[in-house]
């Protein structure tokens, strides 16, 4: 499991992600119990000071909170602000690059604007 | 409870041969501890030591304060769990039964869950069993025994890689539900280093390294990039392994850098890594493992 980690990013950040991802696309629900340390730690074959880096920037932030005894949860509210943050950073993520992309290759508006279209409508093939 | 153990500047020879060379450390708390070293390193024989089973010739280790040799309070509290042959003639439920007389906290219940996770057969006799499955009996016997200092000398290696991963887990369930100190002695660095809180790394009978796990990834950096930038960047520290690739270098380095330092290299291009335990581990140990 442990292969799996980019090198390029702290292994505790992509934890972290992990975890929201989860929440965003509701596989993990408000209220459900996240995995705990140890789980994790299991899991992708990570050390527990690392995961735990990660899962108390979670904590910290409001979206995963700690039940004495009994582990860790999804608060309430988790989804909506792991939706905000990520809408404020898809500007910077993913649409810059792409301009910036287009630009190098000279791809005008119009054309990209085809492109997002033809994927919407799934005419794009599979592969 | 926790407990603290400490190596005083201990030392042992065998035949003149000094295989333990003043070694100094302690541990203190429920924590799972890597002993990492090559082969011939003394591992198990720091370990023995550690476990009351031989005697130093100089310094001395102590469990809560007091001496472990001759100390049957004490010895009591410690396990050493190892590959070496016992009686061929006992069966697995006999072994069991005799751990059971002589450990107090043996629990009977987990080591039957144990002895199905493993495969074993209670009805085999030791003369019967495989490598991996003699490895197995060990691993039950030392968790099921939940001796507050538990140690495991290399058992594993003769285990298959399933088998060992379960052997990871069952560690990790017990550290969290039975806290106790663990001493796991290996060399599959790479394959265990996400177990430890503490590594104690040692090489021909000297401690190199003690930290805690953290500290250790940090010990050791790789700076990658244009050679002549890399190696001006290099300059007046540790270089413990150099590679080239064209006009490419990556270079490993001993020590942490500061945020001065880690700008100046993100100015010039240079790209700074982490170095693994495992790499780490090679090059202070003087290369290939």
């Amino acid at each position: 499991m442990r292969r799996d980690f980019d090198e390029g990013k702290p292994i505790f950040q992509q934890v972290r992600e992990r975890i929201e991802d989860q929440i965003v696309n509701n596989q993990l629900k408000e209220g459900d119990q996240a995995p705990s340390t140890n789980q994790l730690v299991q899991f992708y074959e990570i050390n527990h000071v690392t995961v735990a880096k990660g899962v108390n920037q979670l904590v910290d932030e409001g979206i995963l909170f700690k039940k004495r005894g009994v582990g860790m949860f999804v608060a309430e509210g988790a989804k909506s602000k792991l939706v905000q943050k990520r809408r404020d950073a898809f500007m910077d993520n993913y649409v810059s690059p792409m301009v910036q992309e287009a630009e190098k290759l000279a791809i005008e508006e119009k054309e990209m604007l085809k492109l997002i279209r033809k994927i919407k409508r799934g005419e794009e093939n599979e592969s | 409870m926790s407990h603290k153990l400490e190596i005083k500047r201990v030392s042992k020879s065998f035949k003149k041969h000094e295989v333990i060379n003043e070694i100094d450390f302690n541990v203190e708390g429920n924590k799972i501890v890597g002993l990492i070293g090559r082969n011939g390193a003394g591992k198990t024989t720091l370990l023995s030591l550690i476990a009351g089973l031989k005697q130093s010739d100089q310094g001395e280790i102590t469990l809560d304060g007091e001496p472990i040799f001759e100390n049957q309070s004490r010895m009591q509290q410690v396990m050493f769990l190892s590959d070496s042959q016992r009686d061929q003639s006992l069966k697995v439920r006999e072994m069991l039964d005799m751990t059971e007389t002589f450990r107090p906290n043996f629990d009977r219940i987990y080591a039957d869950e144990l002895i199905k996770t493993f495969n074993l057969s209670t009805k085999k006799s030791m003369s019967e069993l495989s490598k991996g499955m003699r490895s197995a009996l060990q691993v039950v016997l030392g968790l099921a025994s939940r001796a507050p200092i538990t140690i495991f000398d290399e058992v594993y290696t003769g285990m298959d890689a399933p088998t060992r991963k379960k052997f990871y887990n069952e560690v990790l369930d017990e550290q969290a539900e039975h806290p106790r100190m663990f001493i796991l002695s290996t060399h599959l660095v790479s394959e265990m280093d996400y177990l430890f809180d503490e590594i104690v790394m040692i090489h021909q009978g000297k401690l190199l390294l003690h930290d805690e796990y953290e500290a250790m990834t940090l010990k050791g950096q790789t700076v990658i990039g244009e050679a002549n930038a890399v190696d001006q960047f290099v300059s007046g520290k540790k270089v413990l392994n150099e590679q080239r690739l064209g006009p490419t270098k990556s270079v490993t380095i001993y020590g942490e850098l500061s945020e001065e330092e880690r700008q100046k290299a993100k100015k010039q291009e240079l790209e700074i890594g982490n170095v693994s335990l495992q790499d780490l581990f090679i090059h202070l140990t003087g290369g290939e493992a």
